[in-house]
């Protein structure tokens, strides 16, 4: 896949274009297009050009990013192609038009290569009645679960059923049962009755993860999806499949029977769980998170996720997360209180008794804002590196968001964390007295809480409670990144912004937000008060974002040098 | 707009033919039939069809008929209505063949504006509008009725057992020989 991506980033040579018609509409189609898998050009299929006028075509089998399998039948559509005369040539109409002669039998969209002058119909009475005819053979054995399945409200067999299927079943006999809640792997559960066998599943895990796991057994009615016999569909993509499958057969054990997921709000975000930055929806509902699903970004993540990101949202829940402002000895204070407190010590810090340890999960604003207070502070800055394995497909080994950002704009250098060791020795002799730390708890980094002792004030910020934070002489609650809106720089240098879905808790804020009070009354000068302000003054300043700006980042995001 | 004040006439103004009037009116009703009702002792015949307070109904064995698909939920104009969803953890539903029952279900019917959605949309037929009209408590969180007080008023429903039949369908084929 990581080919594929290369090869649309890097300017493909041209392509030749060809003139098809859709439903009368002329459109020009690249007579090839990229493989999704290998990156080859492949014959682009009727399917395409009909995207490509935003003509809807159903279908359950075919998936852009798959291989082709053309099973399900439902994207049967019409066609023509320009008569040829008995010397080659096309046969024009009177009126000069080359002559059309339509195809005597359907062909299905996904898989027919268009040809130049090819005319295709998807809406003529013969395409309505065989997309009828599909629908009834797809429901025949279909449970109508849909009460208690988690596909109702997403699932395409319901949405083609109310759009092309027939209102009532003409089927008497018994339907064939086959088992539910199969136990498929540690995070997917399968109902074979559900299962309209498209096969999505068994190529997305054999084509694009290499774990050829999955299979169909049996014949006719009886097909059944299994794992093969001592298999357990077990790699770390296998939730892609719940997204994937057309219906509720595949349905993830995490989300199973959760909510309705028509009462999710939907929020365009980003996985933090390791330098990737995969493109996510978060789904919410009253503040609280349901589940991720991926989000399509064809120069990060195409359209998967891996689990390990996928379900690593539950912390955001917790019941002990840090929501109020604590001074010292622990009592409680308000932000007020505790910003002018801050100002004041910092105020009266000599230059170079201070240093940041700052988070590489921050966004890169908040970085922008600690390398500003560092900057006039005097103050040694740094980060902390958190790595894991890696894999091929999207997990990075960097398990830091925006390690990049940080590196960007200044906060660490190459060696992320070299300066750690430095600042616990500069504690140690007295030289540093002051040490802000965001979102990080350092007593397993290098700092230890005998050496944390020595300070004379210690600012902590954090989401969740901390050895660092319980020794803190000011603790600041912050927000989970759903919590607030954002941008983070992945490995690659993509600069991608975040939105909020979910209300923080108690007294937690933005940290953007309560950083800039505290650097325009640390610094004196002034900055934005809204995060597209702030970004757009962020790009000005720091040379690596030059350019950009709030808005110009899109949805998808924009690649930097790194 | 300048409205007209017309002025009265002699016999308006003379005061007392408009009073007798009234007395004439007051005094035909006393021969007449009653249409007053010495409620609470005197209790309303609800007359069928009536929307009463929505409760959820069992089926014939006793079960909880409700899957939790959150339809009457999504529904409510007032959103008087409430569920929790079992979640990947909690029991199966205790009807066979049904994975799925709510973990809780709450009515506020303070909130309810008796419209009937919620039965119109079920598709479970669990969820009636019976006959209950007079609901009263001394606190507003006696009126959020959960799902063990919801049951117990709703009583049984005679209905069709859709997961039932299901169930029994499954069985038969199970004696089909078609296992490997």
């Amino acid at each position: 896949m990581s080919q594929a991506a290369t090869t649309q980033s890097s300017t493909p040579p041209p392509v030749e274009k060809i003139t098809v018609k859709v439903d009368g509409r002329e459109v020009q189609v690249p007579r090839t297009t990229p493989d999704p898998i290998s990156g080859r050009p492949i014959p682009t299929t009727m399917i395409q050009a009909c995207q490509a006028v935003q003509v809807d075509v159903p279908h359950y089998c075919y998936h852009p990013k798959l291989p082709v399998a053309g099973n399900c039948r439902m994207c049967l559509v019409e066609f023509g192609t320009p008569a040829l005369g008995p010397d080659r040539k096309p046969v024009l109409n009177p009126d000069g038009t080359p002559k059309i002669v339509k195809s005597p039998r359907p062909a299905i969209a996904c898989a027919t290569p268009i040809s130049p002058g090819m005319e295709i119909y998807t809406n003529t009475p013969a395409v309505k009645q065989m997309r009828e005819a599909v629908l009834e053979f797809l429901l025949i054995n279909h449970p109508l679960d849909c009460p208690i399945c988690d596909q109702a409200g997403e699932c395409k067999l319901q949405e083609y059923s109310v759009d092309y299927g027939k209102a009532e079943s003409r089927f008497v006999e018994p339907k064939v049962h086959k088992p539910k809640r199969v136990d498929l792997g540690p995070r997917i559960a399968l109902d074979d009755e559900r299962c309209i066998l498209c096969t999505r599943c068994i190529r997305f895990t054999r084509d694009i993860v290499g774990d050829d796991a999955l299979g169909i057994v049996n014949r006719g009615s009886y097909s059944t999806l299994t794992a093969y016999p001592g298999k357990v569909f077990d790699n770390n993509y296998t939730l892609n499949t719940v997204d994937l499958c057309p219906v509720g057969a595949l349905t993830s054990k995490d989300f199973r029977f959760k909510m309705r997921v028509w009462f999710l709000k939907e929020t365009r975000s980003l996985c933090t769980s390791c330098g990737t930055g995969c493109n996510i929806i978060v789904g919410s509902r009253e503040d609280k998170i349901y589940r991720y699903e991926p989000r399509q970004n064809d120069a990060v993540n195409s359209t998967w996720m891996c689990d390990y990101g996928r379900l690593n949202y539950k912390w955001i829940n917790r019941e002990d997360r840090l929501s109020h402002v604590r001074g010292p000895n622990g009592q409680r204070s308000g932000w007020a209180t505790a910003t002018k407190d801050i100002t004041e010590r910092l105020a009266k810090a000599a230059p170079g008794s201070v240093a940041i340890i700052a988070s590489a999960r921050q966004t890169n604003e908040e970085l922008f804002l600690l390398k500003k207070l560092a900057a006039k502070l005097n103050a040694l800055t740094d980060s902390v590196p958190r790595t894991g394995e890696g894999d091929r497909l999207l997990l990075n080994p960097d398990r830091n968001p925006n390690s990049t950002g940080a590196r960007l704009i200044g906060i660490c250098t190459d060696r992320m964390g070299e300066q750690i060791p430095k600042i616990a020795a500069g504690i140690e002799q007295g030289a540093i007295k002051t040490l802000i730390v965001f979102g990080e708890d350092v007593t397993k980094h290098g700092i230890s809480a005998a050496v944390l002792g020595k300070l004379e004030t210690l600012i902590v910020s954090d989401i969740l409670p901390s050895e660092t934070a319980k020794l803190a002489h000011y603790v600041l609650p912050g927000c989970a990144h759903v919590e607030k809106r954002g941008t983070m720089t992945n490995v690659k240098g993509r600069v991608q912004k975040f939105m909020k879905a979910i209300e923080p808790p108690g007294d937690a804020r933005p940290e953007w937000e309560f950083l800039h009070e505290l650097v325009f009354q640390v610094t004196g000068s002034d900055g934005y008060r809204s995060i597209e302000g702030l970004f757009n003054q962020m790009a000005q300043e720091v040379p690596a974002f030059n350019g950009l700006t709030w808005a110009t980042l899109g949805d998808t995001g924009v690649t930097v040098p790194t | 707009m300048i409205v007209k004040r017309q002025k009265l006439t002699l016999w308006e103004r003379l005061y007392l033919p408009a009073v007798i009037g009234g007395f004439k009116v007051t005094l035909r009703h006393f021969f007449k039939k009653k249409v007053t009702m010495q409620y609470p002792e005197e209790k309303w015949v609800v007359p069928p069809g009536y929307r009463g307070a929505p409760y959820l109904v069992k089926d014939q064995e006793g079960n909880t008929k409700c899957v939790s698909c959150q339809l009457c939920e999504f529904v409510c104009p007032p959103k008087a209505i409430r569920i929790t969803p079992p979640g990947p953890d909690w029991k199966l539903a205790d009807r066979p063949n049904a994975e799925k029952m709510p973990k809780e279900f709450e009515i506020n019917m303070l909130r309810c504006i008796f419209c009937g959605f919620c039965q119109e949309v079920c598709p479970e037929e669990a969820i009636f509008l019976q006959q209950d009209y007079s609901l009263t408590s001394n606190t507003r969180e006696e009126l959020i009725y959960n799902k063990e007080k919801l049951l117990a008023l709703g009583g049984q429903h005679a209905g069709i057992q859709k997961w039932k039949q299901k169930a029994e369908e499954t069985k038969k084929q199970e004696a089909f020989p078609v296992k490997p």
